[in-house]
């Protein structure tokens, strides 16, 4: 039980870490100052929501990492976040489109996590729930502007929701550690989103005057640890000040 | 960048009974996209309940030139100041 559920809390985790240190990328770098703050925002939702699944991780596991140890001292096999969040910022729409995706389905997930057995997810998840919700309102209202844009701005969007595409399927995978928490009342079982999340994306996309993809198949193994060639990019840099002055505070 | 993203005027009300107040403006391609970065420019410190945004170009503004004209009469007029009245020391401070 206590495993599964370490490593059920560390998935969550790793995924608001690595996909808010994919926002913080912006910092400086986005389309103009207000989108600047917008994606930092967003950024440091995640992070605080990483934060905390993070020491309760430490604390389930019972072995004294604490949520340092846990976010920047593990190799990249032992990550256990989903593809989606790590793949790059190839441009802003890449970005948008990623968030989106994503977003759109935590949204019900937190919803559906506040009903938990478990009281630190639940209490986890009412925090999140209204920071998710803004986030995917941020991000579709950019889905709408972006597709129903310049013949540019359609393009890049309509690319980059297609690319990302086919990383979506496995925010709905159910593995044995997924299917212990859903038979404990602690977990979420994430097939139950999917119709809600089609209807979302497919709203949002339609405003926008773009056709919803259909994915060939699913890209998955990031709940196993097998990455896109991006994590361990993301992971030198995340990871670079506590590999190279170990314990550094500040 | 100005064509497809006009300048906005921010107004924020801090808390309930309080007005709004002018916070700074920001550029947005439209209404929704305004409302959403004011909110992350100007109130990522809970400063605020409630978030005005006008188009800057709708504002009339009062011309600089003016201002002799507008305001310079009023110098004079210190009878409009309510410190011609006794205070009650009971009263306290006002």
């Amino acid at each position: 039980m206590s495993d599964d559920l370490f490593r059920y809390v560390l998935r969550l985790a790793d995924d608001h870490l690595i996909l808010g240190q994919r926002l913080g990328e912006w910092c400086g770098k986005a389309p103009s100052l207000e989108e600047d703050l917008a994606l930092a925002n967003i950024g440091l939702d995640c992070l605080g929501q990483a934060r905390a699944l993070y020491a309760y991780a430490g604390k389930i596991e019972g072995k004294g990492r604490d949520e340092d140890d846990l976010a920047f001292l593990r190799p990249e096999r032992e990550y256990c976040n989903a593809l989606l969040v790590e793949q790059p910022n190839r441009d802003f729409a890449w970005a948008i489109a990623r968030q989106f995706y994503f977003s759109a389905f935590m949204l019900p997930f937190w919803r559906a996590m506040a009903k938990s057995t478990d009281d630190d997810l639940r209490a986890i998840a009412a925090k999140a729930e209204k920071e998710v919700a803004y986030h995917l309102r941020h991000s579709a209202e950019w889905v709408i502007r972006l597709g129903d844009g310049t013949e540019e701005s359609r393009r890049r969007m309509i690319e980059a929701l297609e690319e990302l595409f086919i990383y979506t399927g496995e925010l709905f995978e159910m593995d044995a550690v997924a299917h212990a928490m859903v038979s404990e009342g602690v977990g979420v079982e994430a097939t139950d989103l999917r119709d809600e999340w089609r209807r979302t994306v497919d709203g949002v996309l339609a405003e926008a005057h773009l056709t919803a993809p259909e994915a060939a198949y699913d890209q998955s193994g990031g709940r196993e640890g097998r990455h896109t060639e991006h994590l361990g990019h993301l992971l030198s840099e995340l990871q670079y000040m506590q590999r190279a002055y170990p314990g550094l505070e500040w | 960048m100005t064509e497809t993203t006009p300048l906005w005027e921010v107004f924020i009300r801090a808390r309930n009974g309080l007005n709004h107040k002018h916070a700074g403006s920001l550029h947005a391609a439209d209404a929704e996209l305004a409302l959403q970065a004011a909110r992350d420019v100007y109130t990522r410190r809970g400063e605020g309940q409630s978030i005005w945004v006008v188009r800057s170009s709708d504002i009339v503004a009062s011309d600089p030139q003016d201002k002799d004209m507008m305001f310079e009469p009023t110098a004079t007029k210190i009878y409009r100041h309510p410190t011609f009245y006794e205070i009650p020391d009971e009263v306290g401070n006002m």
